[in-house]
């Protein structure tokens, strides 16, 4: 490579040279995009944290979704998360590496109508995703909840960005390619594979779909993918975006360019071994559990080597920081970073995460990272860019600084809250009486004392999003008073590839989309054939007692998902006394060989679900899901009126069992052709239950399902005990 | 749990893709200036039309 390149001269008409003169080249950056994926940024960013300040609401007045089923909180928390990581983060991690990317590879992006395509593709998808969440149609798999038409349109969309990436590199007049477009690549590759890992999924309609996995295998890929998601999604773009736009807002080199390499490959080789240590004290065997609580730990390593890099940086400029909001957002950010990366390996330990699982903990966690590290850098960068795409400069420094303090102030209050009522909650659901008995065993009791803590993050939540709304009045300002500049002009140095590189020319003739296009068409050709063969043989039950669902039961447990019932409700007993004594015996992986997707949910907002079956009758149920409150007095779950009026789907009954016998469920040959009926057999069997008890109801309401499906959670067990 | 065994392959195939870049990274010479790259990127290369003022500085390495 030409390292000895020369230095470079802005000086136009100057050529630059150790001596030889150098043809100067002259092209313009693409600003057009840049901007589209930043009002992106800040529309959706605005979009998805006041969806998550509503659904912050509800958590101590459910009242507030008015009894519209489409806001109810097990819908509107998908897309909290889902808009917040795919549509504001998403977004800004375009908006950057489309700025950055021609910039550090001194060249156009590859194709203007490939970065279109992207831009508006992206956004059909979240549109096509808030549209889909509100009407319940979901995967239930965390971050992953899209239905598999838009799966497929996130691949398409994710692989036209890889094309511009590469294409943007293979002509790039800077050989040496800077440690940002390191994190860059790793992020394009490593999303591309788990997200196509994790999406299989065997289509029963247009809008709905089971997971190819099932039980424990679905959770290990889920959670393999969940972590990753957080690594190379929410972590390594960022990490790419730090590298150039912190020194550049300083003003200053990175603190060290050997640690940012250093840290950059030891990141990305340990991240992706971390996941299991999302399932500690589950079914997984154990050997993998400790696996991902070792990389956990290690992790610790790059991920501070990256902050203090990010925080040295601004040695002995901590003058400008003092003046500067783009260097406090980005000093926040990072020192989050830090905090965060911390915090999850100690998360990771199997006797901290014993306490502290299935608790409001997490959700501090997340939002250190969330609201810290990937928010405030982004309103860092915003504040630097978007005066320079306008040439002019920040309408107003006071507004920026009242953004930053507010803002600060929001991630503390979310945070402290949060930690406090985690802290509370654990101790209560493990603390026991003198006489061995548990001391809280209403579940009910250990919600009621922290929904004041859920105000104070509401309240935090709040501020936080004040913050971003002033922000936007700030930048709207600045984008009038300038004058937007679509295409910047540049030159540089007309560079001639250096022929050591084997394969290069090649690579940079047509054949690129091709190569490209057909790799990943062998790669998903070959993951379809062979994973359907390994995984449903893997499938054989190891409990002879568990049973496939019923076609009633099968149909509660789609609407249970459709209403994201496992937003709060885990049904996963982790082997602890407290928990077997609360709510019986733990939990076997057995149990769970046909459940497709899994269902074990990762927080505790109401009591685990696992053993539910016969725990209360009929009419509890019947009750409880129509006025929560009436069964359970002060209960924060929202009212599910609606189900006593929708008819259940019987239209997809045959297909249902036809396509999860496909992935393994042995339904006995020709049931699908009877399903309906014994469906409406044992409905109206659970009607005339609830009819003897002075309820009046119809046989084919939702209600039926969902009461059928929650009578038989955690029973098959039992069947072998009374055998016995 | 023949699912460990696929996705230990895929999380060892991503690692064999990145020790492959790692290792055409180093042996194409990326990695033989650890300090230039760090500053050039400080560097602009747009060129300014005279009259066009840009005051924002925070960021700016004027030349």
């Amino acid at each position: 490579m030409d390292k000895n390149k020369p230095a470079y001269s802005s000086d136009a008409g100057k050529t630059a040279g150790g001596g030889a003169a150098v043809q100067v080249e002259t092209f313009s950056y693409d600003n057009q995009i840049v901007r589209s994926f930043a009002l992106a940024t800040i529309i959706w960013g605005v979009i998805g944290m006041l969806v998550g300040l509503i659904a912050a609401v509800q958590l101590f007045w459910p009242q507030l979704n008015l009894g519209i089923q489409y806001v109810s909180f097990g819908r509107i928390r998908p897309l909290h998360t889902n808009a917040v990581i795919f549509a504001f983060v998403g977004n800004a991690i375009f908006m950057g590496v489309y700025y950055s990317l021609q910039r550090l590879c001194r060249t156009r992006m590859y194709s203007d109508l490939l970065g279109k395509i992207n831009f508006w593709g992206w956004q059909l998808i979240i549109l096509s995703a808030v549209i889909t969440f509100a009407l319940g149609y979901i995967t239930s798999k965390e971050y992953a909840e899209l239905e598999w038409p838009i799966d497929i349109a996130i691949a398409v969309v994710w692989v036209i960005f890889g094309i511009n990436l590469l294409g943007t590199l293979l002509k790039r007049r800077e050989p040496h390619m800077y440690v940002a477009i390191w994190f860059y690549i790793a992020t394009w590759v490593t999303v591309a594979i788990l997200h196509i890992v994790n999406s299989f999924e065997i289509p029963v309609s247009l809008f709905k779909s089971y997971s190819l996995y099932a039980g424990v295998q679905d959770a290990l890929v889920e959670w393999w993918y969940g972590h990753n998601a957080v690594a190379f999604f929410l972590t390594t773009p960022y990490l790419g975006l730090m590298y150039y736009f912190l020194p550049k807002a300083a003003n200053r080199p990175i603190y060290s360019y050997r640690l940012s390499i250093i840290h950059f490959w030891s990141l990305i080789f340990i991240y992706i071994w971390a996941g299991p240590h999302h399932l500690l004290y589950t079914a997984l065997p154990d050997w993998a559990q400790s696996l991902g609580t070792v990389f956990s730990i290690m992790l610790i390593a790059p991920s501070w080597g990256g902050m203090i890099n990010g925080l040295l940086t601004l040695r002995g400029a901590w003058d400008k920081v003092r003046e500067e909001p783009v260097l406090k957002f980005m000093v926040v950010a990072v020192t989050a970073y830090g905090m965060a990366t911390f915090e999850g390996p100690m998360l990771a330990l199997k006797n901290v995460n014993a306490a502290l699982h299935y608790t409001d903990w997490i959700i501090a966690h997340v939002h250190i990272g969330a609201l810290g590290w990937n928010g405030f850098l982004t309103f860092g960068i915003l504040y630097w860019l978007i005066p320079k795409l306008y040439r002019t400069e920040l309408f107003s420094r006071k507004l920026a600084n009242v953004h930053f303090w507010i803002g600060t102030l929001g991630i503390v209050f979310v945070a402290l809250s949060l930690y406090w009522a985690a802290v509370t909650q654990s101790l209560m659901w493990k603390q026991f009486t003198p006489l061995g008995v548990l001391q809280y065993p209403n579940f009910l009791e250990t919600v009621l004392k922290i929904i004041p803590m859920y105000v104070i993050r509401a309240i935090g939540a709040s501020a936080y999003f004040a913050g971003v709304i002033i922000m936007i009045v700030n930048l709207v300002k600045t984008m009038k008073k300038g004058h937007f500049q679509k295409d910047e002009m540049a030159e540089a140095p007309l560079v001639m590839h250096n022929g050591g590189e084997k394969g290069h020319r090649w690579l940079e003739s047509r054949p690129v989309q091709f190569t490209i296009a057909a790799a990943v068409a062998i790669l998903i050709g070959g993951i379809v054939e062979f994973i359907p063969t390994f995984l449903v043989k893997s499938n054989i039950p190891t409990i002879a007692s568990v049973k496939p669902l019923t076609a009633l039961e099968q149909q509660g447990r789609d609407i249970y998902q459709r209403e994201g019932c496992n937003n709060c409700h885990s049904q996963m007993i982790r082997p602890f006394r407290s928990e077997t004594q609360r709510y019986g015996k733990y939990s076997k992986a057995g149990e769970y060989v046909y459940d497709h997707p899994f269902l074990w949910g990762s927080k505790r907002t109401g009591p685990d679900l696992h053993r539910e079956g016969g725990k209360y009758p009929d009419q509890w149920h019947y009750y409880h899901m129509q006025n929560p409150s009436s069964m359970s007095p002060g209960s924060i779950m929202p009212s599910y009126a609606w189900l006593y009026t929708q008819k259940i789907d019987i239209g997809q009954t045959a297909s249902k069992i036809s396509a999860l016998r496909k992935i393994g469920v042995p339904y006995v040959a020709g049931y699908e052709n009877v399903a309906n009926e014994e469906l409406a057999r044992q409905a109206l069997a659970i009607q005339k239950r609830l009819i003897a008890n002075g309820i009046a109801v119809e046989a084919d309401r939702e209600i039926i399902a969902i009461i059928a499906y929650l009578q038989r959670l955690g029973t098959d067990i039992k069947v072998t005990q009374a055998m016995k | 749990m023949w699912v460990l065994i696929i996705l230990m392959f895929f999380s060892l195939l991503v690692a064999l893709i990145f020790l492959g870049a790692f290792i055409w990274a180093v042996k194409s010479g990326q990695y033989d200036d650890k300090y230039t790259p760090s500053v050039r990127i400080l560097l602009d290369d747009d060129v300014r039309k005279s009259g066009v003022p840009d005051s924002h500085n925070s960021g700016r390495a004027e030349g």
